[in-house]
């Protein structure tokens, strides 16, 4: 059970299309500001209590803020976008500093400008209008081609999920537990591996996936976690069987839903982010497997589909943001490192058998991954 | 768009590229404004000022803010630069936030821009500032916002944030070893510690300590969070209620005894007494680890305090163990607060007034060869121990030149003889190394790494 990320987010095209060029903004245009053509230095003069810039039209394109500090206070110099949104700052100019700011701004609209004198408040805002025509932004064909990797990855991984299901569907109705049980943990995996996309489906998710205690009211408790509680605590009931086919059935339907989802570069972001909260809310507790204990295999698949939707993206990330696309890498690589020192062979151990330094480590190292992909969403949407 | 109707900020009809702060300037806003102002005074005065004049500057700094309203200066902002590390003489301030670190990386770059980025993040968060500028919203929709906004719209309210190097922070593994002051060492095993190794050690520490909890625990966890792959948290501690004044100006608080506590403390009023017990000298380190002179060293404990116990101890046990009267404060025998403790004086009953054993004649520099140190510990309560008793005492943080001749003795002479440890038990134990402060444009660990 997880956030169901692709439901709540923004649409591709509007995501990358927008940028910068917000029209809306509730701030009045100034009716004096003298207007720049696009490129010529803007000069800023900052003091303790004012906030004066020598034009606040410009044209579309690069502009350029020359920010002197006149104060006796230490200022900060912001563009912002409607809601508050920054489009470049520069801070910490110390009094009789100058500092140069350049910005490119792609398409006109309303924005405004901030001096901060002391870096506290809302700072003494002004409106900066620019005009022109959008400067044309080159279609993203990275990001086209990340799309249709995802969703050949998603493919995949729904095959498997449903090949796997079968195999094991079968053991339990041919009452083999122990064939069952080497069949579940493994059968499971891709579908770890593409939670976020599986489970923008209604019922579907808590039907297939649902924890007995997290159950809604009304609903039967189903799926993998009643078989595995059947092979691991209670034994094969009357019903089990049932239960099986209802599962691969509801497997089957997930699998055609998913192949028709249409991810967007920022969904493909935000779900590489909510498969390691999985980690961490669920499979690093140990909450997931109570009665298996299979969490690691969990946390493996989690950890796959992240890697994997930042795969796609990494010929964006790389253009964009080098540095994060260098800390992703070297995150991955100490978690996934860690990770399988919990191997024998090629099972995962049992999360009871981890130590608490053991918890404690994976749990730092899955913290500082996370912290680098929460920032992958601001990559990819910015123009 | 901010969620705070008294903040000014928000746009208005304006007449020309000049614009004015806006009129009906809130209280927050005013105390920013004075609040930084101290910070430019000091980044500009503050890389010839030496030791002595910086404890006025820390007493005054409030007060100058706002003369006639003392509650105004809660809520200011204390300067980050400055010859000492701001939250050591700065007026003890009522909350803490205090978090031992152990660096999970091994690689020395990165524990270095780690220092530098929280350099930048504490300078703005002690001004009243968001961790990161528009670190609340200014990301957009689709970012994780930089800071994590609890403390948006709170005043700076004194917040200072210290950091300091553990003994294993020298190790080898970041290649410090010859940086190690030859000061910084393990403390000793004492008679009767019972010290939980999650509760001690730290290759590094954070102090945070502010006049609202809420800015002190907004500082640590924006830090802990630029923190995460380089550093992880060992262990922390949350204190409600100081135990010490370090300054004239501040009255003396009570500990969970009830008892006032730091009556005698070193006081930021005395400089030389400053100079000669709680900063480390140029003399005192040489060669590698000069890099420490105008640094300080902390010594940090977790007393547990058995106080159902010592609820149920008679008042005249209770001020005998202590060696005070638990009204006024003053030492048996005096008649106030700060009357100078007489260790000769007889009670009636021909007896010394102040016992033997008592806590403050342990503890004193009379008994210790003259050591000080400088108290700054604080009251906790971190809930109840599962069988009914509040898990309460003092996190007990001391200031002090050189551990070794100034805690360790004091400590050995409370272990071996204070009736007192009938009622308490440390629990946890750290030492680290506070570095000097900083000049403007210099950051943490830059000295360190040089």
């Amino acid at each position: 059970m997880s956030r169901p990320v692709l439901r709540v987010a923004t649409p591709l095209a509007l995501t990358l299309v927008a940028g910068l060029g917000l029209a809306a903004c509730t701030d009045k245009a100034d009716p004096t500001g003298s207007s720049t053509a696009a490129g010529g230095p803007i000069t800023v003069t900052a003091t303790d209590t004012t906030c004066q810039l020598s034009a606040t039209t410009a044209k579309a394109g690069t502009v350029t803020f020359q920010v002197t500090n006149a104060g006796s206070k230490v200022n900060e110099f912001y563009l912002y976008a409607e809601g508050d949104r920054i489009v470049s700052e520069v801070e910490n100019i110390t009094p009789g500093l100058k500092r140069e700011l350049k910005v490119e701004i792609t398409e006109p609209g309303t924005f405004s400008t901030a001096c901060k004198p002391g870096m506290v408040g809302d700072g003494i805002r002004g409106t900066f209008t620019v005009t022109g025509t959008a400067v044309a932004g080159s279609a993203d064909q990275k990001v086209a081609k990340a799309i249709a990797d995802y969703k050949a990855f998603v493919a995949s991984e729904t095959d498997e999920l449903v090949e796997g299901t079968e195999a094991f569907v079968a053991a339990v109705k041919a009452g083999d537990v122990a064939k069952a049980k080497s069949l579940y943990a493994q059968a499971r995996h891709p579908w770890e591996a593409i939670e976020p996309v599986a489970e923008s489906f209604g019922d579907l998710d808590p039907r297939i996936d649902g924890r007995e205690d997290v159950v809604e009211e009304g609903m039967k408790f189903t799926g993998y976690h009643r078989l595995e509680k059947d092979l691991w605590v209670t034994g094969l009931k009357k019903d089990s069987n049932a239960i099986a086919d209802q599962l691969l059935a509801d497997v089957k339907e997930i699998a055609a839903k998913s192949k028709t989802v249409e991810p967007t570069a920022l969904t493909i972001a935000n779900g590489a982010k909510a498969l390691l909260d999985e980690v961490a809310t669920g499979k690093i507790t140990g909450e997931e497997e109570r009665y298996s204990h299979t969490d690691l295999w969990d946390f493996d698949g989690n950890l796959e589909g992240s890697r994997q939707a930042l795969a796609v993206l990494r010929p964006v990330i790389s253009a964009k943001a080098p540095e994060l696309q260098k800390a992703l890498d070297a995150r991955f690589k100490e978690l996934s490192g860690l990770l399988g020192s919990h191997k024998t062979g090629a099972d995962y151990k049992s999360y009871t058998a981890l130590s608490d330094a053991d918890i404690k480590a994976l749990t730092v190292a899955l913290d500082a991954l996370s912290e680098q992909v929460s920032k992958v969403p601001g990559v990819v949407e910015a123009k | 768009m901010s969620p705070f109707p008294s903040d000014p900020g928000v746009p208005e009809p304006l007449n020309g590229p000049v614009h004015e702060t806006p009129d009906g300037v809130s209280r927050r806003r005013l105390l920013g404004v004075s609040g930084s102002a101290a910070v430019a005074g000091l980044v500009a005065g503050g890389v010839g000022t030496y030791a002595v004049t910086r404890g006025g500057e820390d007493a005054s700094s409030g007060a100058a803010a706002a003369p006639a309203a003392p509650a105004l200066a809660l809520d200011a902002a204390i300067p980050f630069r400055g010859v000492h590390q701001a939250g050591i003489v700065t007026p003890a301030q009522d909350r803490l936030h205090f978090v031992a670190l152990d660096v999970v990386t091994k690689d020395a770059a990165q524990l270095r821009e780690l220092l530098k980025a929280w350099t930048r993040a504490a300078e703005r968060m002690t001004a009243g500032a968001e961790a990161a500028p528009g670190g609340l919203v200014g990301g957009g929709p689709n970012r994780a916002p930089e800071d994590t906004g609890e403390a948006y719209g709170l005043p700076a309210s004194g917040l200072t944030i210290t950091i300091g190097y553990g003994p294993s922070l020298f190790d080898g593994r970041f290649g410090l070893a010859s940086k190690k002051p030859d000061a910084l060492r393990e403390l000793p095993a004492f008679f009767g510690d019972q010290l939980d190794p999650k509760r001690s050690g730290g290759d590094l520490c954070i102090q945070a300590c502010a006049n609202d909890p809420q800015v002190a625990v907004h500082a640590v966890r924006n830090l802990v969070r630029l923190g995460f792959g380089v550093v992880a948290v060992r262990w922390s501690q949350l204190g409600f209620g100081r135990t010490s004044s370090t300054s004239t100006a501040q009255a003396t608080p009570r500990n969970m005894f009830g008892f006032k506590d730091g009556t005698n403390n070193l006081k930021a009023e005395e400089p030389e007494g400053l100079a000669q017990h709680v900063w480390v000298a140029p003399d005192d380190e040489k060669g590698d680890s000069a890099w420490m002179a105008g640094g300080s060293y902390l010594v940090a404990r977790r007393i547990r305090m058995h106080i159902e116990v010592w609820d149920r101890t008679p008042l005249q046990e209770q001020e005998d163990i202590i060696g005070r009267d638990k009204k006024e404060g003053a030492p048996l025998g005096g008649a106030k607060e700060f009357d100078p403790l007489d260790f000769t004086k007889k009670g009636p009953d021909g007896e010394p007034a102040i016992p033997v054993n008592a806590h403050v004649k342990l503890a004193h520099e009379s008994q210790l060869g003259g050591v000080r140190i400088l108290r700054r510990g604080y009251n906790f309560t971190d809930g109840s121990d599962g069988v009914g008793h509040l898990d309460a005492g003092l996190f007990f943080l001391a200031y002090m030149r050189d551990p070794e001749k100034q805690f360790v003795p004091m400590q050995r002479a409370l272990a071996k003889a204070d009736v007192l440890n009938e009622y308490i038990e440390h629990n946890g134990s750290a030492v680290f190394a506070c570095p000097p402060g900083l000049a403007d444009g210099e950051h943490w660990g830059q000295a360190l790494f040089a």
